[in-house]
C-alpha cells in the first residue's frame, strides 16, 4: 500500500478518535491497524474476484467535509416517501442535517438520531453494540469504516416495543462530493420483542457525480424480535458504492431484508446474517436493475449456526446495456444446526446481448437432516409470454416493459411495508420508461 | 330473413375470408390449405383429431410467432390480417383466447387487462379510461364469469386452476370485446361446472356483431354453444363442413369416419 494511503488512514483514523467517546478509541485502533495491514483486497482474493475495485483503491479520495452542506427541501423530496410522521433521518456528504430531518413522536425509551450525537451524549447501548457485530476481520472496508466513520443513523427500540412509524435513513450526496470518500454507519437495535422498520437510502443530487460511499450498517435483533429493513440504493452511475450489513439474530427472531439496487459504476453489497439462536426466521430479497457499464455485485451469507431455523432468499437483476451482475449466496450450515429450511434462488432477465451475469451459489451443509435447496437461472423475456400481451393489444415494446416490470414486481410484493412497495415500484417503472 | 341474411344482402364484408391457408413450423407443413369464410354473427365450430391442426389454425390467425404462413390468404374485414402484427389484429378486433394462458407473476389481473382495454382504446383514438372508471365496467364484466372482484388482484393466471385460466380468457374476452374470437380448444381441462360457466359466459357474448371460431376436439363443449356451422379438419385441410349435427354424427362414428371419408374423397380427386 503506498504511503500516502496509510497517511490518510493515520489522519482518518486520528480525526475520528478525536471525536471520542473514549471506549471507541481501541476499536477504531484495531480497525486502521487491520486496514493498514492487509489494504485493499486484491484480484486474486476469492472474495472479490469478479468485482472491480481497482477505482477505488487507485483514487486518492478527499474526506468528506464532515458538515452538512445545505440543500433546499424541496431538492429532497424526490427522494423521501411514505407518511409525513414517518421519521427521516438525512445526512448530507455523511453528515447528520437537523434542519432537514424529521424524527417522529417516539414511545417512551425508543432513541431515533445521528449516531455522532448519541456518541456524544449517552453511550451505553452504543458500547454494547456498535463495532461489536460487523467483524473488521471480514473485509477491508469494514475495517476502513470502523477506523474512520464519523455519522449516520441510530434506531434504537427497548424490549417490548413497537415502532409504528418507519424510520428512514437517507444519504443525500451533492455536488460538493465529488472525489470524496464517505464511511456511513448505522446501528439498529431492536431488543427483544421489539418490532420495527427500517429505509435506508443512498441518494444523489450529482447524478454524474464520481465519490465513494463505503457504508456499514449493523443490526442487533434480539429473541423474538421483528424487524423489516429495506435498502435503496440509486447512487450516481459514475460512483462507487461498497457496502457491508451484518445482521445477528436471536432466538424466535423474525428479520426481512430487501436490498434495491440502482446506482453506482460499482455496487457490491454484501449482507452477512447471523442465526445464533432457534426458531429463527429470515428472508432476504433483493432486486437489481443495471444498464450502460454498470457493474452490481450482490454477496449474501447466512450463517445457520442453530437447529431449526429457516431462510428464504430472492434475487432478481434486470440487465440492459454492457451492464454486469454478480451474485453469490453463501448458506453454511453447522453441523448442529438440523432442521435447518433453507431456500435460495437468484434469476436474471438479460435485455441485451451484451450483459452479462456471474451468478454463484455456495451452500456449505454440514449437518445431515436439513432441508436447502437452490436455484439460479440467466435468460430472456419469454417469447409465449410476449406474444400474450401482443395478442391482447399491448404493442411489443410495451409488452416487453409490462413483462420486465412483471419479473422485478414479484420480489418487490415481498416487502411488508406497503408505502415501501409503491416507492419500488415507482422506481422499476420510471427505469423502464427511460429504459 | 335472419339478421345474418340480411347483413349479407346490405354487402359489406365478411368478418373473415381464408383462402388457400398453408403454414408451417418449422419444415414441417401443419396447414395445407384452409378455405374458411366466416360473417357477422356466426360460430363455426373447428373439430379435428389431434394433429390435423386445428390448434395451428387458431394461432396462426393471431399471428403466433411459432408459425410461419407459407402460402394462401387471409381477410379480415377486407383487410389483409397477415400482414397485421398480433397487437395490431388485437386492435382491430381480432381475439384469441388461449389453450394453455399465460402465467405472468408480478402483474394483476386488473393491471393487465386495463392495459390492454387502454391500448385497443389508443388504436381506435379513444382517451385511456383511468383505474376507477375501469373498476366500474369490470363490475359488469365479471358477472359473464360470475366471478367476484377478488380475481382482480391475483397476478394474471399465477398459480390458477385450470377452470380459472379458461374464465380468466372469456373474462378478457368480454372486456375487449372482439369483433372475432377465436377459442382453442377451451375446453379442454375444464370440469363441467367450469365447462358450463365458460359456455354461458360465452353465449351471453355472441351477438350479431360477434363471430367465433371455436376449436375443439369434442362435442361436448358445443351442446352449451351451439354453432351454426361445424368444419373438421383432418391432414391440414377441412375434409367436412355442415351444421351443427355434423357434431353429433362425428361424435357417433369416430374420427376415423372422416378419415375414411377423406381418403375416398382424396381417391377420388386423384
Amino acid at each position: 500500500m503506498s504511503e500516502a494511503v496509510l497517511q490518510d488512514l493515520e489522519i482518518m483514523a486520528g480525526a475520528a478518535i478525536a471525536e471520542g467517546p473514549e471506549w471507541l478509541d481501541p476499536l477504531r485502533r484495531a480497525a486502521a491497524d487491520r486496514f493498514a495491514t492487509v489494504g485493499f483486497p486484491a484480484s486474486r482474493d476469492e472474495e472479490w474476484r469478479f468485482t472491480p475495485i481497482g477505482p477505488i483503491a487507485q483514487t486518492a479520495w478527499r474526506p468528506s467535509p464532515g458538515v452538512a452542506a445545505t440543500v433546499a427541501a424541496e431538492r429532497l423530496a424526490p427522494f423521501v416517501f411514505g407518511h409525513p410522521e414517518w421519521s427521516t433521518l438525512v445526512f448530507i456528504n455523511g453528515a447528520y442535517s437537523a434542519p432537514l430531518s424529521r424524527i417522529a413522536d417516539l414511545p417512551r425509551g425508543v432513541r431515533v438520531g445521528s449516531l455522532a450525537e448519541a456518541l456524544r451524549t449517552d453511550g451505553a447501548v452504543l458500547q454494547a453494540h456498535l463495532a461489536r457485530h460487523a467483524p473488521i476481520e471480514g473485509s477491508p472496508f469494514t475495517a476502513l469504516n470502523t477506523a474512520g466513520f464519523r455519522d449516520g443513523g441510530l434506531v434504537h427500540v427497548p424490549a417490548g416495543l413497537e415502532l409504528e412509524r418507519p424510520v428512514h435513513f437517507v444519504f443525500l450526496t451533492t455536488p460538493d462530493a465529488e472525489g470524496t470518500a464517505i464511511h456511513p454507519r448505522n446501528l439498529i437495535v431492536v431488543e427483544r420483542g421489539a418490532r420495527a422498520s427500517v429505509i435506508e437510502s443512498y441518494v444523489t443530487l450529482a447524478p454524474d457525480g464520481v465519490y465513494w460511499t463505503n457504508p456499514v450498517t449493523e443490526v442487533a435483533a434480539a429473541a423474538g424480535s421483528w424487524l423489516e429493513h429495506t435498502r435503496i440504493q440509486r447512487e450516481s452511475e459514475r460512483a462507487q458504492h461498497v457496502a457491508l450489513t451484518h445482521v445477528d439474530q436471536g432466538r424466535d427472531s423474525h428479520y426481512r431484508s430487501f436490498s434495491m439496487a440502482m446506482g453506482g459504476a460499482l455496487a457490491r453489497h454484501n449482507l452477512h446474517v447471523r442465526l445464533n439462536d432457534e426458531n429463527i426466521e429470515t428472508l432476504m430479497y433483493g432486486l437489481y436493475l443495471t444498464r450502460g457499464d454498470q457493474v452490481v455485485d450482490n454477496h449474501t451469507a447466512i450463517f445457520h449456526d442453530q437447529p431449526n431455523c429457516r431462510s428464504w432468499e430472492v434475487y432478481k437483476g434486470v440487465l440492459d446495456g454492457r451492464s454486469r451482475a454478480v451474485f453469490n449466496g453463501k448458506v453454511f450450515v453447522q453441523p448442529v444446526a438440523q432442521k435447518t429450511d433453507a431456500k435460495q434462488t437468484n434469476r436474471n432477465l438479460l435485455l441485451s446481448d451484451l450483459a452479462k451475469v456471474d451468478t454463484k451459489p455456495q451452500l456449505e451443509i454440514f449437518a445431515d437432516d436439513v432441508k436447502c435447496t437452490h436455484g439460479a437461472t440467466v435468460g430472456r423475456l419469454d417469447d409465449i409470454a410476449l406474444f400474450y400481451a401482443r395478442s391482447r393489444g399491448v404493442p411489443r415494446e410495451a409488452a416487453e416493459r409490462l413483462l420486465t416490470y412483471a419479473f422485478a414486481a414479484e420480489v418487490i410484493e415481498e416487502v411488508a411495508l406497503e408505502p415501501v412497495r409503491r416507492e419500488l415500484d415507482r422506481l422499476v417503472l420510471e427505469r423502464l420508461g427511460q429504459g | 330473413m335472419t339478421w345474418k341474411q340480411e347483413r349479407s344482402l346490405f354487402g359489406g364484408h365478411d368478418v373473415l375470408e381464408i383462402r388457400d391457408l398453408r403454414a408451417a413450423a418449422g419444415d414441417n407443413e401443419i396447414l395445407k390449405g384452409i378455405n374458411l369464410t366466416v360473417n357477422p354473427g356466426e360460430v363455426h365450430a373447428i373439430m379435428g383429431p389431434n394433429g390435423s391442426g386445428k390448434s395451428t389454425l387458431a394461432q396462426v390467425l393471431a399471428g403466433h410467432p411459432a408459425y410461419e404462413v407459407t402460402g394462401g390468404s387471409v381477410m379480415y374485414e377486407g383487410r389483409d390480417l397477415l400482414d397485421l402484427e398480433p397487437e395490431e389484429r388485437a386492435q382491430a378486433g381480432v381475439f384469441l383466447a388461449f389453450q394453455y394462458p399465460v402465467e405472468i407473476p408480478g402483474v394483476s389481473n386488473a393491471y393487465f387487462l386495463r392495459a390492454a382495454y387502454n391500448e385497443i382504446r389508443k388504436a381506435k383514438g379513444l382517451d385511456e379510461i383511468d383505474s376507477m372508471d375501469f373498476i366500474d365496467l369490470l363490475e359488469e364484466k365479471l358477472k359473464v364469469v360470475e366471478w367476484g372482484p377478488e380475481i382482480m388482484s391475483r397476478a394474471v393466471n399465477s398459480g390458477f386452476s385450470g377452470g380459472e385460466k379458461k374464465r380468466n380468457e372469456i373474462l378478457q374476452l368480454a372486456v375487449l370485446e372482439p369483433k372475432l374470437a377465436i377459442l382453442d380448444e377451451t375446453d379442454s381441462g375444464l370440469d363441467i361446472d367450469a365447462l358450463r360457466i365458460v359456455a354461458a359466459g360465452v353465449n351471453t357474448l355472441r351477438s350479431p356483431d360477434r363471430s367465433f371460431v371455436v376449436v375443439t376436439h369434442y362435442q361436448r363443449l358445443l351442446n352449451y354453444i351451439v354453432p351454426d356451422f361445424v368444419h373438421v379438419l383432418f391432414n391440414g385441410r377441412i375434409a367436412m363442413s355442415g351444421g351443427k349435427d355434423l357434431a353429433l354424427e362425428l361424435e357417433a362414428k369416430g374420427y376415423e369416419w372422416v378419415e375414411a371419408a377423406s381418403a375416398t374423397a382424396a381417391g377420388a380427386g386423384a
